[in-house]
């Protein structure tokens, strides 16, 4: 990097390259869809509540990319259980 | 031993898939081996004159799926390598007219007399990506350092993981070392960080690749230049012997040898 490209805080074009096809390729290898992942929360949400109680409004669905491979974090947090056990004691 | 099947692939057209086939075929065919490369690309016919032997076609992958001629009659050999063979593709006709159970069957029958068969696959994810690699034992994805190159690499090899073709390993073609060395082409290192597959080698950019195919002779013959000796290379290591890569910095400028020598690099 030249002096006046580092003044000016120009990027040598093979970083550039780098870090854009870094971001491309993500979003390459992703297979759902914002709208698809959105419809599988919502089925996700139906599907846990008939069990657990949870709090629908602060589940996380997330695709996360380590290289080739991409898998599915959820995080449901549940709401606070009903200590039934002790008030029927 | 059965022929090996191997598919080159790239996703991207004029990467330089017809020439590594080419290439590589010679290498190997030079080296004893018996080869015999199929032009996948079918309407769009190269490989014949890359190979320098477009006057010799009389039948094609076609008349033979079709029953107008038997396979050893569409087989042209080298004008050089006795051992090296080419199946044309046809030119007047589109891919509809093969099939991949043609291509596996095709393969089928060539496994058991030769050592190599090598598919030169066309560019694209469509029916002649599929037929190229139906038949394949392995494939080679082979790119350049830019970004929509590597960008198509990286959709191929999605779909060759997806098919079970996987794991595909990496042709790095038409590297320019000073580029590199400037930081203005993504380096072999950055392309397999992004891709994340194995390399099988990396191939200079070279003004004699171009030559060489004007004349029809590829540049694998040449045993002094160094994408020739690239491709040797990669022939040598489809065989299992284990080569280390070409180092790239060992030719740039006269300067930069004279900063060598003068230990400032």
């Amino acid at each position: 990097m030249s002096f006046f490209e580092r003044l000016l805080g120009k990027k040598k074009s093979a970083d550039s390259a780098k870090e854009r096809l870094q971001l491309v390729l993500i979003h390459d290898r992703t297979d759902l869809t914002p709208a698809e992942l959105d419809s599988l929360r919502d089925d996700l949400i139906a599907t846990i509540s008939r069990h657990v109680a949870i709090d629908a409004q602060a589940v996380q669905i997330d695709v996360e990319h380590d290289g080739r491979s991409q898998r599915l974090i959820a995080d449901i947090p549940l709401k606070a259980a009903r200590r039934k056990s002790r008030k029927t004691r | 031993m059965p022929a090996q099947v191997i598919t080159i692939t790239s996703g991207k057209g004029g990467v330089g898939k017809t020439t590594a086939v080419a290439n590589i075929a010679v290498a190997l065919a030079s080296g004893k081996s018996k080869v015999v490369c199929i032009d996948g690309d079918i309407g769009l016919r190269n490989l014949d004159v890359i190979l320098g032997l477009e006057n010799r076609i009389v039948y094609d992958i076609v008349d033979v799926i079709e029953g107008r001629c038997r396979l050893k009659q569409a087989m042209i050999r080298d004008k050089k390598l006795p051992d090296l063979y080419l199946i044309p593709a046809a030119q007047t006709r589109d891919k509809s007219a093969v099939s991949a159970s043609d291509m596996t069957r095709l393969v089928r029958d060539l496994r058991a007399d030769y050592d190599f068969v090598l598919i030169d696959s066309p560019a694209g994810i469509e029916r002649g990506f599929r037929n190229a690699i139906a038949a394949a034992d392995r494939v080679l994805v082979i790119t350049n350092p830019e970004v929509s190159a590597v960008r198509d690499a990286d959709r191929v090899i999605g779909i060759l993981e997806s098919e079970e073709k996987g794991p595909a390993s990496l042709i790095l073609n038409r590297l320019n070392p000073a580029l590199v060395k400037s930081k203005d082409m993504l380096s072999p290192e950055d392309v397999l960080d992004l891709l994340a597959i194995e390399l099988i080698g990396i191939v200079p950019e070279d003004e004699n690749v171009i030559i060489a195919s004007n004349r029809g002779a590829p540049v694998a013959y040449d045993m002094k230049n160094r994408a020739g000796q690239a491709f040797r290379n990669i022939a040598k290591r489809l065989k299992g012997e284990n080569v280390p890569f070409l180092d790239l910095d060992a030719q740039g400028s006269l300067w930069e040898r004279i900063q060598r020598l003068a230990g400032r690099k």
